[in-house]
């Protein structure tokens, strides 16, 4: 008696743990099946979408879909890796593009990466001091500027830069024998600048410059950004520091006192703690930053459409302005898919480079 | 060892003295040439918001408005008055010219555009990204390991990646140029989910067993009980998508920028500069620009504090 009164009670144990279990799967799924369906359909599917459509022709205008509902096989052929050719290997104008607009936006990315870094960490770091009053109101000031839209960014710089704005005025203010720079429209790389005000152009350097690797003169591989990019990765610097402190910022006040005191107690200098201690706790902090400044400039396009539309002379042109140049005004959706996914992958990595140098690896 | 410590540090040298009442100097000078580069634009953006256009192109600088306040910049006869007349020096005289003209443009239409896209998209993610990170971090499910790192992997992909094929998408579901083509595909995204998982991990379970005994489900238990504790990470979760949503551009622009019924201030804007030409009308981008940023900036003062804990929140996300 007893013991068929045990074995039934686990027998109902035994299914109501099954019960609980099977209720908790349908509920984790109800409540997760809003959530998986748009990223499914809105992130995944897409992703894929990408890597088919970089192996077709498609215009973007044929439709994919007959009137009942059937696919259109006239919509597109595959062409395989055509696309990727042509931008990567074939001499012609789809190379030039590509290869113009990579070396504008590693120019662009390898500007601003590292001075915004390294403007926000200084930053960060003085703002930490213990003697600094109104630490607030400094990082009120840093923010505020993120909080903006970027076409509002790219407005207000547009005006200050203007050929006859502030800043044109205030250097002349300074340097009366300054003449006006036309920022929003100078296509001279600043390398090239440089060069020549040293006496070096094109024709002193020798017969190399004229070699053309990927359509483009060695020679103007060594451009350096154009004013105008120069100034649009001012901009860009100007708006990401801010957000950037702050993390740092947290990261910094997250390092117990204690080790700087312990540092002190054992005679450390200022410069010895900074370099031995705060570097190093700070590690997957900067990997981090790094990692968001490499996805986000490697995709600057918001400020280009605004200010410049790739101008002048395709120096301002970025990778991503190329992709929505190439989808919509030359509707070459398989061109334009297969750049994104070249960008996509250049961004992996770098993202794996940095994270070797910065030793991210180890961080985390 | 507490005496120890502080001989130690009593012990300097003078060339230290002399470092340590320095650096404090050199530490303000440099905040506060920082903190105004980062200002003073904005200050003279609202100044040259307020003046007729003639000002802005010879006296940008001038920041003091002066009275008479709400100048016209034009004679009764419809002759523009020339940049003397409202500015000398620093000073100007403030004209609401530019704001005139930016709400004839349609302004008002692209602000409730933004308002309807900020708040329908903040309180659905508020829900659906609740929801889905309640599940990652509390409900054992199959699958559930697996869903959470492929939601990780497409925080890594990079939206300009998306930007075509999401539009091919849009366009077979029939979802361009209307509203749904922005809401739906953005009701939900990866950090919001990440963030209130994270969240719920730190409420405690005995919280949950509680509510089971009195006998609630989960759906009611969800809504009764957890997220009423939720509400610091639901206003970060709330002040990062409407700020997200309210400064959108690259969306908007593939996904309705064929109907301007549907634009939002940043795409109103681009055309606004788009349209002009050479003859780039200041006082009016600036004003549009000033309606732009206002409503962020009183939301900013108002929840400054869960504007930097979303920042610091993301930083998490990356360790």
């Amino acid at each position: 008696m007893a013991q068929a009164a045990s074995v039934k009670s686990v027998a109902t144990r035994i299914s109501t743990q099954a019960d609980s279990k099977f209720q908790d799967a349908v509920a984790g799924w109800v409540f997760m099946a809003p959530a998986f369906l748009v990223i499914f359909v809105f992130l995944v599917l897409p992703m894929l979408a990408a890597v088919f459509f970089s192996l077709t022709n498609w215009n973007g205008i044929r439709p994919l879909f007959t009137g009942d509902g059937s696919f259109n096989a006239e919509a597109f052929e595959m062409v395989g890796l055509e696309n990727y050719q042509r931008l990567l290997i074939e001499d012609g104008s789809r190379q030039q593009a590509f290869f113009t607009a990579l070396k504008n936006t590693v120019y662009f990315v390898m500007g601003v990466v590292p001075v915004q870094t390294i403007l926000a960490l200084g930053l960060a770091v003085i703002v930490n001091q213990r003697w600094l009053k109104g630490k607030g109101f400094f990082r009120t000031a840093f923010y505020f500027p993120s909080i903006s839209s970027s076409v509002v960014i790219s407005l207000i710089f547009m005006f200050l830069f203007a050929s006859n704005g502030i800043i044109n005025q205030g250097i002349k203010a300074i340097f009366p024998s300054y003449e006006n720079v036309t920022w929003l429209n100078d296509a001279t790389g600043i390398i090239h600048a440089l060069l020549g005000a040293l006496g070096i152009t094109r024709n002193t350097v020798g017969g190399w410059a004229t070699t053309e690797v990927a359509g483009i003169p060695l020679w103007n591989w060594l451009s350096g950004p154009s004013v105008t990019m120069l100034m649009i990765m001012i901009l860009n610097t100007w708006t990401t520091i801010g957000t950037m402190m702050v993390i740092f910022l947290s990261a910094l006040q997250n390092i117990p006192g204690q080790v700087y005191e312990a540092a002190t107690v054992d005679g450390a200098s200022a410069g010895q703690t900074f370099r031995k201690i705060t570097v190093p706790l700070l590690r997957p902090t900067t990997f981090f930053i790094i990692t968001l400044g490499l996805i986000g400039t490697f995709q600057v396009f918001d400020q280009i459409y605004v200010i410049s539309s790739g101008g002048p002379a395709d120096t301002t042109l970025t990778i991503a302005y190329l992709v929505f140049r190439s989808g919509f005004d030359d509707q070459r959706m398989g061109l334009a898919t297969a750049t994104a996914i070249v960008l996509f992958i250049i961004i992996f990595i770098f993202t794996l480079i940095q994270r070797r140098i910065t030793g991210g690896d180890k961080a985390i | 060892m507490g005496a120890v410590t502080f001989d130690q540090v009593g012990e300097r040298s003078p060339f230290q003295k002399i470092l340590g009442r320095v650096l404090p100097v050199v530490g303000y000078v440099v905040l506060i040439i920082a903190a105004l580069t980062q200002i003073v634009p904005f200050v003279l953006t609202v100044a040259n918001s307020f003046k007729c256009l003639p000002a802005v192109n010879a006296a940008p600088a001038a920041f003091l408005p002066l009275p008479p306040f709400g100048v016209a910049c034009k004679t009764p006869e419809g002759e523009t008055l020339s940049a003397d007349a409202t500015s000398s020096g620093l000073a100007f005289n403030p004209a609401v010219e530019g704001y005139q003209q930016v709400f004839q443009q349609n302004l008002g239409l692209w602000l409730v555009n933004s308002a309807i896209f900020s708040v329908v998209v903040m309180l659905l993610r508020l829900v659906l990204d609740s929801l889905a990170g309640y599940a990652l971090a509390r409900i054992k499910f199959p699958g559930s390991r697996l869903l959470f790192i492929g939601m990780l992997g497409t925080m890594m992909i990079p939206a300009i990646v998306l930007l075509i094929p999401r539009f091919i998408i849009l366009r077979q579901l029939g979802m361009v140029n209307n509203y749904s083509g922005i809401i739906i595909p953005l009701m939900v995204d990866a950090f919001g989910i990440f963030l209130m998982k994270q969240f719920f991990e730190t409420i405690p379970s005995d919280i949950e067993e509680a509510a089971q005994v009195d006998g609630a489900n989960r759906f009611v238990m969800f809504f009764r009980v957890i997220l009423p504790m939720a509400t610091p990470a639901l206003t970060a979760l709330a002040i990062f998508s409407f700020q997200g949503m309210w400064n959108n551009f690259l969306d908007i622009l593939i996904v309705v920028g064929g109907n301007q019924n549907l634009w939002n201030l940043p795409l109103g804007l681009s055309f606004l500069r788009g349209q002009s030409g050479e003859a780039l009308v200041w006082n009016e981008f600036l004003a549009g620009s000033v309606v732009t940023t206002l409503p962020m900036a009183i939301l900013f003062f108002m929840f400054q504090r869960y504007f930097v804990e979303g920042s610091t929140y993301s930083g998490l996300a990356g360790q």
